[in-house]
């Protein structure tokens, strides 16, 4: 796959002044909500150290986690089953659709089936999925991917939903009130949960302990969709497994206050065992979920627990959209998983921040995401993934910058250059200028006045 | 006390002031000032970049030439935090932010300035996040501030926030020019929080940001300037 480009694409996002603002004051007040809901508990710091040392805790015994989440599982009644890969995961649920004949599926939100990019296999095989997350709806009317992990449509405008649903749902032109077109959605999705025989849901935790799993959604979708169809498929990521029942309560404090400022989401579902007549499956994915944890640098990005904090938070993807990144996972924490499934395919996501730091302090698992950032910066450029325009500037500057003496003669030449030549770089073609004026060099350096110093005085 | 002064690359050759002011208001409290003139830069360009590998040159000159100091002081919380990071913990711990300095090795309580104009600050991410210069809004934390400590010992100064009071200016090195969009709409949207306030200067502890905000600023051709904390903690200007 070729390299693609965060800041062209940003370019193009920044370029609707209005949009870009409104984008950003949306994301901004989510963030404001997250920080009155954090700082409302005084335990709040306390409660992101203890989730921090539980995932890393289960991180470091997770094939004994998951081992133990299987065997309490499968005493529940449930299929297990493991894919290592997106292509065995699709495979795997194509297969169960298969054994019971079914057609029409209701998927709930689940970013790891994004990540599979399990839709359109499963379109492809004449199989009808429907979204039922309505902001994932909107986006699968759109054919569109999710722009943001909680918010899968939060770079449309309710007129581009009115407009959507008017092209997709055969509704008039023109309705923008959110109260309708959520009222529109709801009768259109009805008729899918009716008529649908399988329900696919996303995972929030597995409790190795007992079996059981736990969906947060905040339109009670995924139990519409698993309590009346015939099968449930849950699809998780291994890495979302915690050891026991109690831990929960640690997590699902910390999730939908950091996801979105709420004390927790309207449904906190916890599925054990297939109800009579029902079957339950559970798929368990890899998908470099192990090679990344065998990366010393990158392990604790596993820890993530998709609240999609760092989205909201950060300055950059505030100013370029979800899209901007061109994988499921966008933001400060897409930067840092995708590298690990494409390294040259997703080689421009680590430079897309200012290293600003705000999304390891927003962090309910305080992953040290900025740093991760950094690291795989050097790791993208010792594997020759960096422009070769960058590399020999690089080169350049740190031979001029090593040198005491040669710094001094470029520094008083460069500046004489400026001062006389301020047209050599004052022009489009350099990326400073094009919103910015060049600083003015200085007539004498720091080190040229202080020389002088003690004449002059 | 004995300091010695490193003055960061772009602060030597396109606002050496700052440096002047730096090593002034050091002299002013009572420090022996050296400047070691063979210094150059931290290497956090590069680094920063992804080079990682092309900085070592410039972080070995560093721990050379100030290796015979107690303490090293820099108007630059950026090249602190890289310095601190990447040489031997011996050496790197030396190393101070100027404000930091202040507050926390010679207990400043008092200083001799005055500033009579409307400022507002900017809280640049390294120092804030990196050295822990100020709470951040971000963290469940009692609020603390150096720098506000020290603007609040400034005479006739009226100190006004922005209303993101910790959010990035978009400079972030070479992220100004890879993603100049993004990096300059990040920039209007700070200038435009402090122009609102009307300011007559945006101040911090990084001139980088500040030089950043400065382009944007003389671009809309604005009245309002920018200024490093140490040429405010140094000015002496009566109301």
């Amino acid at each position: 796959m070729n390299q693609l480009d965060h800041a062209a694409a940003a370019r193009q996002f920044v370029a609707d002044t209005q949009r870009t603002n409104w984008h950003d004051e949306t994301l901004w007040w989510i963030r404001q909500k997250r920080d009155k809901a954090a700082h409302g508990l005084p335990e709040w710091e306390h409660l992101r150290e203890l989730a921090s040392q539980i995932k890393e805790h289960t991180l470091s015994k997770l094939d004994q986690y998951l081992e133990q989440f299987e065997q309490s599982a499968h005493r529940n009644g449930v299929e297990v089953h493991w894919a290592a890969d997106a292509n065995e995961h699709n495979q795997i649920v194509l297969a169960i659709l298969r054994e019971y004949g079914a057609a029409r599926i209701v998927k709930s939100k689940s970013m790891l089936t994004e990540e599979c990019h399990l839709n359109p296999f499963l379109i492809k095989q004449g199989i009808e999925v429907v979204d039922t997350d309505l902001g994932e709806r909107i986006v699968q009317l759109r054919q569109e991917p999710p722009s943001h992990i909680v918010l899968p449509a939060i770079h449309l405008k309710k007129e581009d939903v009115g407009q959507t649903f008017h092209q997709h749902l055969g509704v008039p032109a023109g309705i923008i009130d959110p109260k309708a077109l959520t009222e529109i959605a709801r009768q259109h999705l009805r008729e899918k949960f009716v008529h649908a025989n399988v329900a696919i849901t996303g995972v929030n935790f597995a409790v190795a302990q007992t079996g059981a799993f736990v969906v947060c959604t905040n339109e009670g979708n995924a139990d519409l969709g698993a309590h009346l169809a015939d099968v449930h498929i849950a699809c998780m990521g291994i890495e979302k497994v915690i050891p026991a029942q109690e831990h929960l309560g640690v997590f699902l404090r910390l999730l939908t206050r950091s996801a979105t400022g709420q004390p927790i989401t309207a449904y906190s579902s916890h599925f054990a065992k297939p109800r009579p007549g029902q079957r339950m499956h559970i798929i368990l994915v890899d998908n470099g979920r192990s090679h990344q944890l065998g990366r010393a640098d990158f392990r604790s990005s596993l820890k993530c627990i998709r609240c999609g904090a760092c989205f909201n938070t950060c300055p950059v993807y505030r100013r370029s959209g979800g899209h901007s990144y061109h994988t499921a996972i966008a933001g400060p924490i897409g930067s840092v998983l995708s590298p690990n499934l494409d390294l040259k395919k997703h080689a421009d996501l680590p430079f897309a921040s200012t290293l600003c730091g705000s999304c390891t302090h927003v962090c309910p698992v305080k992953i040290d995401l900025d740093k991760q950032l950094w690291k795989w910066r050097q790791v993208i450029v010792a594997a020759g993934l960096a422009p070769a325009s960058k590399t020999a500037s690089m080169n350049g500057l740190s031979w001029l910058l090593t040198s005491p003496r040669l710094y001094r003669l470029a520094g008083r030449f460069g500046r004489w250059t400026l001062r006389q030549f301020p047209w050599l770089v004052n022009h489009r073609f350099n990326p400073w200028y094009i919103g910015r004026e060049m600083p003015l060099p200085a007539r004498k350096s720091f080190g040229d006045w202080y020389a002088n110093r003690g004449r002059t005085n | 006390m004995n300091v010695a002064l490193f003055v960061p690359c772009y602060v030597d050759q396109f606002f050496p002031q700052v440096g002047v002011a730096t090593l002034e208001l050091l002299e002013k409290l009572g420090c022996a000032v050296t400047y070691p003139t063979e210094q150059t830069c931290c290497g956090q360009p590069m680094a920063n970049a992804g080079y990682e590998h092309l900085a070592s040159g410039c972080e070995m000159n560093v721990q050379r030439i100030f290796s015979s100091f107690e303490y090293v002081v820099t108007p630059s919380g950026s090249c602190t935090v890289h310095l601190r990071e990447h040489l031997p913990a011996a050496h790197g711990s030396r190393i101070y932010e100027v404000c930091e300095f202040l507050t926390d090795v010679l207990r400043v309580k008092s200083l001799a300035a005055s500033f009579p104009h409307r400022i507002g600050l900017h809280s640049s991410c390294h120092g804030l996040r990196g050295l822990r210069l100020a709470s951040m809004s971000e963290q469940n934390e009692p609020a603390f501030s150096k720098p506000i400590q020290l603007l609040s010992l400034v005479d006739g100064l009226e100190l006004v926030y922005p209303e993101r009071p910790d959010e990035c200016c978009g400079f972030g090195g070479t992220f100004c020019v890879t993603e100049e969009a993004v990096s300059v709409k990040m920039g209007q949207d700070r200038v435009d929080e402090h122009l609102a306030n009307n300011v007559d200067y945006i101040v911090g502890s990084d001139m980088s940001c500040l030089m950043h905000l400065q382009g944007i600023l003389r671009r809309r051709k604005s009245n309002t300037d920018v200024l490093h904390i140490a040429q405010v903690l140094n000015a002496y200007e009566p109301a």
